[in-house]
């Protein structure tokens, strides 16, 4: 690589830097003080793309873009004042869900209005053409974006310094109880944050018009890549924010530049993975003051109470003489239904009474699967012995990443198994030779005496069910109350003796372990297995399995993750916007039953 | 009130009814720029068969289910269109890994798969079985008609640029094989693999810049292809060095890239205006009055796939899937591109594609010098195809 | 004999030395008080002490192990209970729950993931003993603070301890109950021939319970002795009670 090479993808990385640092501190603006995890930011910044481009062609392209940001900005302060509004006092995480619902909505919006097709728009008055740089020529535009990166840092910076509302916020970000005693409106400060974030997310969005076009891919790509700029800036940090935009574009541009270009694929979250490991929280972040309402202080419903018993044991009768009453089909959405509430449960072992926030859950429910692939079609063992032998390697993967994740805490945990979900999704991507790369497996089918789809139910019940009362009984065994106890008091766990990392460290092997005999389950009844399985969609889909179900509770992830499958597969079936749909009943449940389905089912204490 | 309606529509949707069910899964919400004319052409050509009688007497029905767009939902899916629906056929998938998921559904199911548009070469050969057959030319096919032109410029040093996924490492494998074998002093002198829908388009075009290629073959298509086009363009990369992009010439793709659109690049394609056969003509005006639409590469392929089918069922003259297949093999039908054969060594149909050049025409894209080129043509010797397809 | 020794403490953040050159040592079965004013190193004291945090200089016997750089779980397997300045219970559980969770720690019997989690007999005597036991069902998360730090303290005494750290026991409680908590841990060490090191701030209850009196001021112990003593110190009445005796 020349050096005027280097020079030329220097710039291209600082070009990307910008506008990946403009949606990322909004991100980071709204986390900080809201501690809102928003999902739908990607979402923001794609509808930004739209409405830009929509607008330039009625207005011109340098009116389009304040607008199209202003306008998110008004997008952001309704979702905020009619919505979010109403649950932030719900448990935790609790937003998440909302937020995801939202960009399931959105999504289904833009299609709506602006139809199936990518929108490229104009190129920018004024600077549409390229200048000589070092022999190459790079475009006007990037250069006025490298520009714009650093003035919009600034001016945040100022604001945040300089004004009274910017002293406000950043004091609502260190502690929102001291906040709230200085006097500070909480929730206007709240619905100003929001509606910044998601105007600077808006502009992000509608600055990018010129160099791609907009499309309804946009929102998921763009909302991975801002989580891992700020998580690894630091949560709340705005020059962390910038730091980090600069150094991953940097670093995708140079994987690019120098060859490497199929590391791009996993670069950010391997960047991700070793900053968190060697600063636990972020690049210029600092450590976060422990959650005030976590919003688990309850227990998980009584046991043995007699009702759990007997409402499980007619459960599982039902579901054992359904075979004979029911179709195949309903067979086979039970078993898909039987393997997500068993990969719910397992993820809700660690979040629930062990507090540890898992997005990457989905790794160990792909190794499992793909574990079970490669022993079946590579012919080292019998179906019946991969299916033993397949959740081990989960376990084994849970117990690598395991050790690194319980050594931080809160989202910082979170991205980790996230950014290690990705770096096993990328290598199940790109290893053709052992994982059949993008395509996956085909032909891992059940062993004959298992192949009808009764036979295959029933392997399926008896498996799920033994696992689930295992967690239901683990939950309630000492192992059960020293997770819960170093969840409850880190501080007062250790010092009753409780080592609360080897415990948390053994509870994500187990669930780990866990997912992994799901995915193995998943991999022999569909007879494929793609890397899918082990991507952020998966995992994302596991949260709000628990999340619907109500994380307070024992037996919500079972009716989150039938009602979830069930909703999927009902809407998708009969209606166009099934995902709008879906989001829209989401958001209803989120609204009417903060504490989750589940907690229908418990006692009102 | 919402799960009602809901339940009320899966009722009635259940319900039994006469007419001989074909069973489509596809993934209309992640590729609904490709899928949503592939659904109205798969609705013409099913309003033109019911309107002729049917098959076999009966009404022709079409129960299309969204896939998700995973190859774990799309098997749901099919058993469900196969054990709720009793359909009699299965048809349809994008994404090579649903397709090969759900055609090794079919195998064990023991169903007709008609693989409408995945282009994997893997479904027809490496895991090619008894109940597949795939309509589109592969990616191999599309790569080898681009070959005689590319041989053609003698250009000496190539660069490649491909989505980093199954399809843009299929296409680079095959473009690199069947160039080097028509021109063995060709050299590669870059490749580069960009994450699929997140192409880092400056470095990608600096990249291959600073590789002084005299020649570039890009498989990439959607929104890495309009970025990758703006981004060249401005950096004027595309200026003295000749193109080759796969399915660029696609409406689906080209129509997006308006004034953007790079003259002269060799492409895989549609040119829909211009094809002046009679049986496109019949095709374009039925399908322009029925939607008020233009047709794309996807309207061609849904209202062939469907027209397949019921052809299979016309010549098995019975329902029973091994009789299908058995019609399947070998079945010669009439189709907008011409006459087309599904072989029986393969399961491949010969569908062909146009090869011609990009040219830009006031504000649009338009092809240019396009000719047909049937797919028959472009298949490997059989010996070869034997090999690969060890069912 | 003494049940702690500590010798030649220090640490410091940053630039601030908030505990410096410290040593001084709790006898076995005495109540020992650290008094001193605000942001005299009493709490990081503590922490060092108790393993939360790592000393930069300094020696820590327990009897006569050397206990330096052991985490807060081994010390409480070696004898040494603590209670925190904020109280600190197992919020999600009953208050029996808490004290059996400690009870079952202290044993190193909570790796069971199959057995059940059974009352026993030990954790009642302790229910007992901290007069909880009439609210052993009742969730921590709904006690009064008072009851609360009762708790804390039954916590504590489930591992057994031989030594007592106790940050400010009675601080958020009111007078009445001060006495209350003050006048049970005496009681149950002396009975138990626990040693404890407490902080406090309310000088009637430091004269009134404690066996002798430490008193730190920036990071350095200025005095020691027996209450009476202590409390007749000059330099003592200079940095220390002088502020008290204006506030009363």
């Amino acid at each position: 690589m020349s050096w005027e090479s280097i020079l030329i993808q220097l710039l291209n990385g600082l070009a990307g830097a910008s506008s990946l640092f403009l949606v990322a501190a909004g991100l980071s603006l709204i986390f900080g003080v809201t501690r809102i995890v928003n999902f739908a930011h990607g979402s923001l910044y794609m509808l930004g793309m739209y409405l830009a481009v929509w607008l330039s062609g009625r207005v011109g392209f340098w009116v389009a873009v304040p607008l199209a940001a202003v306008s998110v900005g008004l997008v952001g302060f309704f979702i905020e004042f009619f919505l979010l509004k109403k649950i932030y006092k719900a448990p935790e995480l609790l937003q998440l869900l909302a937020t995801f619902a939202l960009a399931l909505v959105i999504k289904d919006a833009a299609l709506w209005a602006w139809g199936p097709e990518d929108m490229l728009g104009p190129r920018a008055p004024g600077f549409s053409g390229a200048v000589n740089i070092a022999g190459s020529a790079v475009p006007q535009y990037d250069l006025l974006l490298i520009l714009l990166g650093p003035l919009v840092l600034v001016f945040l910076q100022l604001v945040l310094s300089k004004t009274r509302w910017g002293i406000l916020v950043r004091a609502a970000s260190e502690d929102r109880e001291m906040a709230g005693a200085l006097g500070v409106n909480q929730r206007w400060l709240f619905t100003g944050v929001f509606v910044l974030g998601a105007l600077l997310a808006g502009l992000g969005g509608a600055l990018q018009i010129p160099r791609e076009p907009a499309s309804l891919n946009v929102d998921l790509r763009v909302i991975s890549d801002a989580f891992v700029v700020v998580v690894v800036g630091g949560l709340g940090s705005i020059p962390g924010a910038f730091l980090a935009a600069l150094l991953i574009a940097e670093a995708k541009a140079f994987c690019t530049g120098l060859g490497y270009s199929e590391a791009t694929l996993v670069i950010e979250f391997v960047i991700m993975a070793a900053v968190l490991v060697w600063r636990p929280w972020g690049l210029l972040g600092r450590a976060q003051a422990p959650a005030k309402n976590p919003g688990f202080a309850q227990a998980p419903a009584e046991f043995p109470a007699r009702k759990v018993f007997i409402a499980g044991a007619v459960l599982l009768a039902v579901l054992a003489l359904l075979p004979v009453a029911a179709g195949g089909y309903t067979l086979v959405l039970l078993t898909d239904m039987l393997v997500f509430a068993l990969f719910a449960t397992s993820l809700h072992f660690i979040m629930g009474p062990g507090g540890l926030y898992s997005f990457g859950h989905a790794a160990y429910f792909g190794i499992g699967a793909y574990a079970a692939g490669i022993l079946v079609l590579n012919k080292i063992t019998t179906m019946e012995f991969a299916l033993a032998l397949a959740p081990l390697a989960a376990g084994l993967g849970a117990l690598l990443f395991g050790w690194f994740c319980v050594r931080l805490s809160g989202v910082y945990s979170a991205m980790l198994t996230l950014a290690f979900a990705q770096i096993a999704w990328s290598a199940a991507f790109q290893w053709n030779a052992l994982t059949g790369g993008s395509n996956g497996m085909v032909g891992i089918w059940p062993a004959p005496w298992l192949a009808s789809k009764t036979a295959y139910y029933y392997l399926t019940l008896i498996l799920c069910a033994a696992a689930i009362s295992f967690f239901w009984r683990a939950i309630h065994s000492p192992f059960g109350y020293a997770l819960r106890a170093g969840r409850d008091s880190p501080q007062r766990a250790d010092a009753s003796g409780i080592d609360v990392r080897a415990v948390q460290w053994a509870a994500f092997t187990i669930a780990g372990l866990a997912a992994g005999v799901a995915g193995s389950l998943y991999a022999f009844s569909k007879g494929s297995i793609s890397p899918e399985s082990l991507g952020i969609q998966r995992s994302v889909d596991g949260l709000v399995m628990v999340m619907l179900g109500g994380i307070q509770t024992l037996t919500g992830p079972l009716w989150g993750a039938a009602l979830f499958t069930w909703l999927q597969d009902a809407t998708a079936r009969n209606l166009d916007y099934w995902r709008a749909v879906t989001g829209m009943v989401i958001l209803a449940l989120v609204l009417l039953l903060p504490n989750g389905i589940g907690s229908f089912f418990q006692k009102k204490k | 009130m919402r799960f009602l309606i809901l339940f009320a529509l899966f009722v009635a949707s259940s319900a039994f009814s006469q007419a001989i069910k074909i069973g489509e899964l596809n993934s209309y919400k992640v590729f609904p720029a490709f899928l949503d004319p592939y659904k109205k052409g798969m609705q013409l050509a099913l309003e033109e068969i019911n309107a002729a009688g049917g098959v076999l007497g009966r009404k022709l029905e079409l129960v299309t289910r969204d896939d998700g767009g995973n190859p774990g939902d799309a098997v749901r899916v099919a058993e469900e269109l196969i054990s709720r629906e009793n359909v009699a056929v299965l048809m349809g998938t994008f994404a090579s890994n649903v397709g090969l998921a759900v055609s090794n559904l079919a195998a064990q199911r023991k169903i007709l798969f008609v693989a409408s548009e995945p282009l994997t070469d893997k479904i027809v050969w490496e895991n090619g079985n008894r109940y597949t057959f795939r309509l589109r030319p592969s990616t191999y096919m599309q790569t080898a008609m681009l070959i005689p032109e590319a041989a053609k410029l003698k250009k000496k040093r190539w660069a490649i640029v491909y989505p980093n996924y199954e399809y843009g490492q299929s296409a680079a494998a095959s473009f690199k094989k069947l160039l080097k074998a028509a021109q063995p002093d060709v050299e590669f002198v870059a490749e580069l693999a960009s994450p699929l829908g997140k192409i880092d388009a400056g470095a990608v075009v600096q990249a291959l810049a600073d590789a002084k290629p005299d020649a570039i073959f890009s498989s990439l298509f959607a929104a890495d292809l309009q970025t990758f086009v703006r981004e060249g363009n401005t950096r004027g990369l595309f200026k003295s060095t000749p193109v080759f992009n796969l399915l660029a010439g696609e409406p689906e793709y080209l129509d997006t890239l308006k004034e953007e659109t790079p003259d002269g690049w060799w492409v895989t394609g549609y040119p829909w205006r211009e094809i002046n056969t009679p049986e496109h003509q019949r095709f374009l005006s039925a399908y322009q009055k029925r939607w008020n639409d233009y047709p794309r590469q996807g309207s061609v392929v849904g209202y062939v796939a469907v027209h397949a089918v019921a052809e299979a069922i016309k010549k098995a003259k019975t329902m029973d899937t091994e009789k299908l297949v058995e019609a399947m093999k070998g079945l010669q039908m009439g189709t907008p591109f011409g006459p087309i054969a599904w072989r029986a060594l393969d399961h491949q149909s010969t569908m062909g594609a146009y090869v011609g050049q990009l040219a830009r025409k006031g504000s649009q894209g338009a092809m240019v010098n396009w000719r047909f080129s049937d797919g028959a043509r472009f298949l490997p010797p059989d010996e070869e195809v034997k090999f690969l397809r060890r069912e | 004999m003494n049940i702690l020794a500590v010798r030649n403490l220090s640490k410091a953040f940053g630039g601030v030395q908030a505990v410096r050159d410290v040593s001084f040592s709790v006898a076995a079965g005495e109540l020992l008080a650290m008094i001193g004013p605000n942001g005299a190193g009493k709490t990081t004291c503590f922490n060092l002490v108790g393993g939360q945090l790592p000393p930069d200089a300094g020696e820590l016997f327990l009897e006569e192990r050397n206990i330096l750089g052991r985490p807060p779980r081994e010390l409480c397997r070696l004898g040494v209970g603590r209670t925190f300045q904020v109280a600190a219970a197992f919020i999600s559980m009953t208050v029996r729950e808490n004290v059996q969770v400690a009870v079952l720690a202290g044993e190193q019997r909570l790796n069971s993931a199959f057995s059940t989690f059974e009352r026993n007999d030990k954790t009642e005597q302790i229910l007992l003993q901290v007069g909880m036991d009439a609210q052993a069902d009742r969730l921590c998360a709904e006690l009064a603070y008072g009851d609360l730090k009762r708790v804390e303290l039954a916590i504590a005494l489930a591992s057994r301890p031989r030594l007592l750290l106790m940050d400010e026991p009675t601080a958020g409680m009111a007078p009445a109950e001060r006495h209350g908590l003050m006048a049970l841990v005496k009681e149950i060490a002396k009975e138990k021939g626990i040693s404890v090191l407490f902080t406090e701030h309310d000088m009637d209850v430091v004269f009134q319970y404690a066996d002798r009196v430490m008193v730190l001021s920036e990071g350095e112990i200025i005095a020691q002795g027996n209450p009476a003593d202590v409390r007749a110190d000059p330099r003592v009445r200079r940095v220390y009670l002088g502020e008290e005796a204006a506030h009363a």
